[in-house]
């Protein structure tokens, strides 16, 4: 079965890895994959991901309120069942305005994001304003699409402040690209939905919505396997983002839920 | 008809361990000497430890094939580096690079496991861990092969550095001394010797700091 490659031809000219390029190597158009040659892609990538155990599970969320958007992550990394790391950056800083969450494939997410964050430099400089949050979730999911298929793992969430206020948008890797103003990707997000929507009202101060965020990491936590770690609260306001929270969950598990020293009803005495 | 499927896989693994630790103005770096296929040993003098700049040193387990194609990526990389700024690359730069080569190999990966150690820019010992597409973090410490389960759990009780993503920021590099350190690596490669059929026969250890990098051998089991 021929290999449908009419997602890779690009316009735009195609500067691969290892050609040297006085700008930069590769990275700011459609970088050129090398493929296996197989007839048998789908079935080679399956055995790939098996052997090679990508680092992948998570808890992430965000949400828009009055004061702005407050992003709030774990930092658990698995592979297969190992804990391969408890200390992932699960939001991305892309530049000092926007935030991007990771969930899904570690190394994916990571190359995306670093791969948006230029491209949104690059439009800094050829149109001399910041880019819009709904134009970077745009760059993003576009490149995605053209992946689409291959194997993927790519579950985030765009946050920023922009001309036209906090935006908020989900983007992943069968392309999809949705605008919203609350989410929650990844393993552990049906438990941090469930603390979220409960607790959720527009007009929160920060104080509120960063202990809203930062409860419903430790409860996903709690309760699903592949999250845990340190949560992470960030705060995306006017002014650009700022980190408000990291705290280990485990720590935050007995802050929650303090263990009440048991009352000694009968005391030991030493035998005269 | 049925499918065919290849009986031929382009990947082998030839086992070993590779530990990092990073301290305050060292970073030590090591990893056995035992290359192996399945059940049979193919050479116990094989160095699995790799220059890569004055300040940053790259230690792989996996499929030695593909982290020798890797190596030479990296190498012929930092020469091109080296010509147009005129100075080695920093850890810092050279892990970022290990992840972006990793990348783009993202559909037919490089079969190795990953761990650079080094001193950043202001003298400190860093060590980034990888996996094998390209994820990677800067840790005080990190194990990757077949011994990596056996030996990153003693690591954490020795070493439990505070997460770096901790609010406020506390220091990830072990509080230990160069010789503990070095002693601690000989600890855990013995423990993961007796227990690991992948890993054994020698240790080879590289001590970075400032002014160079000082080797040790040292005997392991050979069985």
């Amino acid at each position: 079965m021929k290999l449908d490659t009419s997602g890779f031809e690009t316009t735009m000219p195609v500067i691969g890895f290892g050609s040297n390029s006085e700008m930069l190597d590769g990275v700011s158009s459609v970088p050129s994959f090398d493929l296996p040659r197989t007839t048998d892609f789908d079935g080679f990538q399956k055995k790939s991901v098996e052997m090679v155990k990508p680092a992948k599970g998570t808890t992430t969320l965000a949400f828009i309120f009055k004061e702005g958007v407050m992003v709030a992550a774990d930092s658990r990394a698995s592979m297969g069942g190992y804990i391969s790391s408890q200390s992932v950056k699960k939001i991305i800083e892309i530049n000092p305005y926007m935030l991007g969450t990771m969930a899904g494939g570690a190394a994916d997410c990571q190359f995306w994001h670093r791969n948006l964050g230029i491209k949104c430099r690059l439009h800094e400089l050829a149109n001399k304003r910041r880019i819009s949050v709904s134009g970077a979730s745009k760059l993003l999911a576009n490149m995605l699409y053209s992946y689409r298929g291959m194997g993927l793992s790519v579950g985030t969430m765009i946050a920023g402040w922009d001309e036209t206020g906090p935006g908020l948008y989900y983007v992943d890797n069968e392309g999809g690209r949705l605008k919203g103003d609350r989410f929650s990707v990844g393993s552990g997000s049906p438990y941090a939905y469930g603390v979220l929507d409960s607790g959720y009202k527009f007009d929160m101060s920060i104080e509120e919505a960063s202990e809203l965020a930062r409860r419903s990491i430790y409860h996903a936590t709690f309760r699903d396997g592949a999250s845990g770690g340190v949560a992470s609260v960030y705060h995306v306001g006017p002014q650009g983002w700022t980190k408000l929270s990291g705290d280990d969950v485990g720590e935050l598990h007995y802050h929650y839920y303090p263990v009440a020293p048991a009352t000694a009803e009968h005391v030991m005495e030493e035998a005269a | 008809m049925t499918k065919q499927h290849a009986n031929w896989s382009p990947y082998d693994n030839n086992g070993g361990t590779c530990v990092a630790i990073a301290g305050s103005d060292y970073c030590v770096i090591a990893a056995d000497t035992r290359m192996s296929t399945g059940y049979s040993i193919l050479s116990r003098d094989y160095s699995k430890i790799h220059k890569l700049a004055d300040k940053a040193v790259l230690s792989s387990s996996g499929f030695q094939a593909d982290v020798k194609a890797l190596q030479k990526v990296l190498k012929s990389r930092h020469l091109i580096y080296q010509h147009q700024h005129n100075k080695q690359m920093s850890c810092p730069a050279m892990a970022q690079l290990l992840s972006n080569t990793l990348y783009f190999k993202r559909f037919f990966p490089y079969y190795a496991f990953n761990v650079l150690g080094g001193l950043d820019e202001e003298g400190k010992g860093c060590v980034f861990t990888y996996d094998a597409v390209g994820s990677y973090e800067r840790v005080g410490y990190g194990a990757q092969g077949s011994g990596s389960t056996l030996i990153m759990p003693f690591l954490d009780n020795q070493l439990k550095s505070p997460s770096p993503l901790l609010l406020p920021k506390q220091d990830s590099n072990t509080p230990l001394s160069e010789a503990e350190a070095v002693d601690l690596v000989k600890t855990v490669f013995a423990s993961a010797t007796e227990r690991d059929i992948y890993t054994g026969d020698k240790l080879e250890i590289m001590i970075l700091k400032a002014d160079g990098i000082k080797t040790e051998l040292m005997d392991l089991r050979k069985d």
